[in-house]
């Protein structure tokens, strides 16, 4: 326990000069990885599409082309649908980019429940250890032994069964992704904080008579970031799959508010009509997840050079 | 009635007595026909293990070979095309996969060198004889579906496995001999760089028992998964419940194997 008390003064500024340099390094590196350069643009232009949704000049995702529509989808380029429409004569491409608003939304919010559970319950385990650690893990593998999509499935199963399938709202979706998928991010958190604890300066955080808290979310937390940014990018790609697995199942987001695994739950009767339906909604999917992949391989290699 | 069915409990103690029942080999009976759990998903099995045996074997032999192939010149053209495949197949959601694989096989079906045909998508068999040709070309669309995501994972994993191993001084003794590559590879790197692999496909089960839900709905094949789906539409709590638990096991089982395994395959792995 022999730590030598350096005045904080002293240590501010080369830590600071360290940061940039690091920083440096990490955009370098990044900027090396083209088709993570390449993924993160894609990424943010289709955010930015779905965000200003309303200020495109699009029909309006829920209405009923009935001039045209013929009881079956309209091709695209047909009556000024793109697109086309499904096979409720609704503009395809309209609700696309209304899925998009609802699918990312998903995933980013739940991606953040999940961030925030994980971490809580992997600092704990990792900082205290002992009985602590001993609990919060066991309960962590038992979530992690049971397969996540029929977890979810029965999860959302009793939500509607206890009410309807029309509470299965954005808000439930996202509580029950958010709510069932933390372990990973946990057992990532907690591997951080055993050896990080351990660390000299953690001693003297805690030596100066800081609060545990105080410790693990100050001092502690920012020195697991990294590998924290890179799954959390990983897990929008894993939720997004997710969703809209649960929502093409019928378990998801409910119809009319469309959403890209929604928009494909009735394309499989139509398909030897009507391929489009079942093609773009899917392709909008692999689309954003292979670049939110990339990306999420690029930060890898950038934030944590020796991770791989 | 609901006296007789016990459901006039609160939830805790019906949650203890289905566990009292549980630990009895007992799983309930399904509400919405009545049949024993632990028979209704029994039954089920063997046409889940089959799809998901086929799927194994296919991506234990595609993902593994892929994974070499790439390590064996890293950053070539052959690493490149399988990396992008890899994450191609890492990005996929399954059930659009598997549409698409309707769309373009048994839908639209294939001509080819004058002939027209196309892959039936759904179902086990046409018929209720046994034809083994018709049951293989049952399969073909299934497996395939269920393979990509774990051949993507489990070909990247071999891939960096076998990268990390290629580093390692008996490797370099080995070229050091003259071997030529390939067979430095296959026969010194191969049985080192699989150890890792091991624990991966272990852990990769739950994704594929997931998987299995989803290829056995969209292709209606008579197993577990769809028995599980369907139960869902009807709100059959005892059977999903049974289900969970099986699976679950299952998961718990395949980890103290992988465990076991690791420690087999490498002698330096010590349990206490």
């Amino acid at each position: 326990m022999a730590t030598t008390l350096v005045p904080g003064a002293i240590v501010a500024p080369v830590a600071e000069e360290e940061f940039h340099i690091e920083r440096h390094g990490v955009w370098k590196r990044f900027r090396r990885h083209r088709l993570a350069l390449l993924g993160g643009l894609v990424i943010v232009a289709i955010a930015l599409v779905a965000v200003f949704a309303k200020l495109l000049p699009l029909q309006d995702p829920n209405f009923i082309d009935q001039v045209n529509w013929t009881g079956y989808p309209l091709a695209p380029g047909v009556a000024g649908h793109l697109l086309g429409t499904d096979e409720n004569g609704r503009d395809l491409l309209a609700r696309l980019i209304y899925g998009a608003q609802i699918s990312l939304t998903v995933a980013v919010a739940a991606v953040f429940m999940e961030l925030a559970i994980g971490t809580v319950v992997g600092a704990i385990s990792g900082y205290y250890g002992g009985w602590i650690d001993y609990t919060l893990m066991r309960i962590t593998d038992v979530f992690l032994s049971i397969p996540l999509l029929p977890l979810l499935l029965v999860l959302t199963a009793i939500v509607a069964a206890s009410s309807n399938k029309a509470a299965l709202s954005f808000g439930v979706i996202v509580v029950i992704i958010g709510g069932t998928s933390w372990p990973v991010v946990a057992r990532l958190v907690r591997a951080s904080f055993l050896s990080l604890r351990e660390k000299e300066f953690c001693e003297a955080a805690r030596a100066l008579g800081n609060r545990d808290g105080r410790i693990i979310f100050r001092h502690l937390l920012p020195n697991a970031i990294a590998p924290l940014i890179v799954q959390g990018t990983l897990e929008i790609a894993n939720v997004i799959i997710l969703e809209s697995t649960l929502s093409f199942l019928g378990f998801g987001i409910q119809p009319p508010t469309a959403s890209w695994g929604n928009m494909l739950a009735n394309a499989e009767s139509n398909m030897a009509i009507a391929p489009w339906v079942a093609i773009f909604p899917g392709l909008c999917i692999l689309v954003t997840v292979l670049a939110i992949n990339y990306l999420g391989d690029g930060l890898r290699d950038a934030l944590d050079p020796n991770m791989r | 009635m609901k006296h007789n069915f016990g459901l006039d409990q609160p939830l805790p103690i019906r949650y203890l007595r289905w566990l009292g029942m549980v630990l009895q080999g007992q799983l309930g009976y399904s509400t919405s026909n009545s049949e024993d759990v632990t028979t209704a998903i029994f039954e089920r099995m063997p046409a889940t293990l089959l799809l998901m045996g086929c799927s194994f074997a296919l991506s234990l032999a595609v993902g593994v070979s892929f994974g070499i192939l790439a390590a064996i010149k890293p950053y070539s053209l052959v690493d490149y095309a399988i990396t992008t495949f890899a994450f191609f197949g890492q990005s996929m959601p399954v059930f659009w996969f598997a549409l698409m694989l309707q769309l373009a096989f048994a839908v639209t079906g294939i001509t080819a060198f004058g002939y027209h045909f196309a892959l039936p998508s759904a179902g086990i068999s046409s018929s209720d004889d046994f034809d083994l040709g018709d049951h293989a070309l049952h399969l073909i669309l299934p497996v395939a579906v269920l393979s990509l995501l774990s051949i993507a994972t489990w070909s990247r994993f071999t891939r960096s496995s076998m990268l990390e191993v290629v580093k390692t001084d008996y490797m370099r003794t080995a070229a050091a001999k003259g071997l030529d590559r390939m067979r430095i590879i296959l026969r010194h790197g191969l049985k080192n760089a699989l150890i890792p692999v091991v624990t991966i496909i272990a852990l990769s089960l739950p994704s594929l028992v997931a998987g299995a839900v989803v290829t056995e709905t969209i292709f209606a094949w008579p197993g577990m998964g769809r028995l599980f789906f369907n139960a869902l539409g009807q709100f059959d709590f005892p059977l999903l419940m049974g289900y969970l638990m099986m699976v679950s096991a299952l998961v718990v089982f395949f980890n103290i194997f992988a465990d076991v395994a690791y420690a087999w395959l490498d002698p330096r792995v010590k349990y206490n």
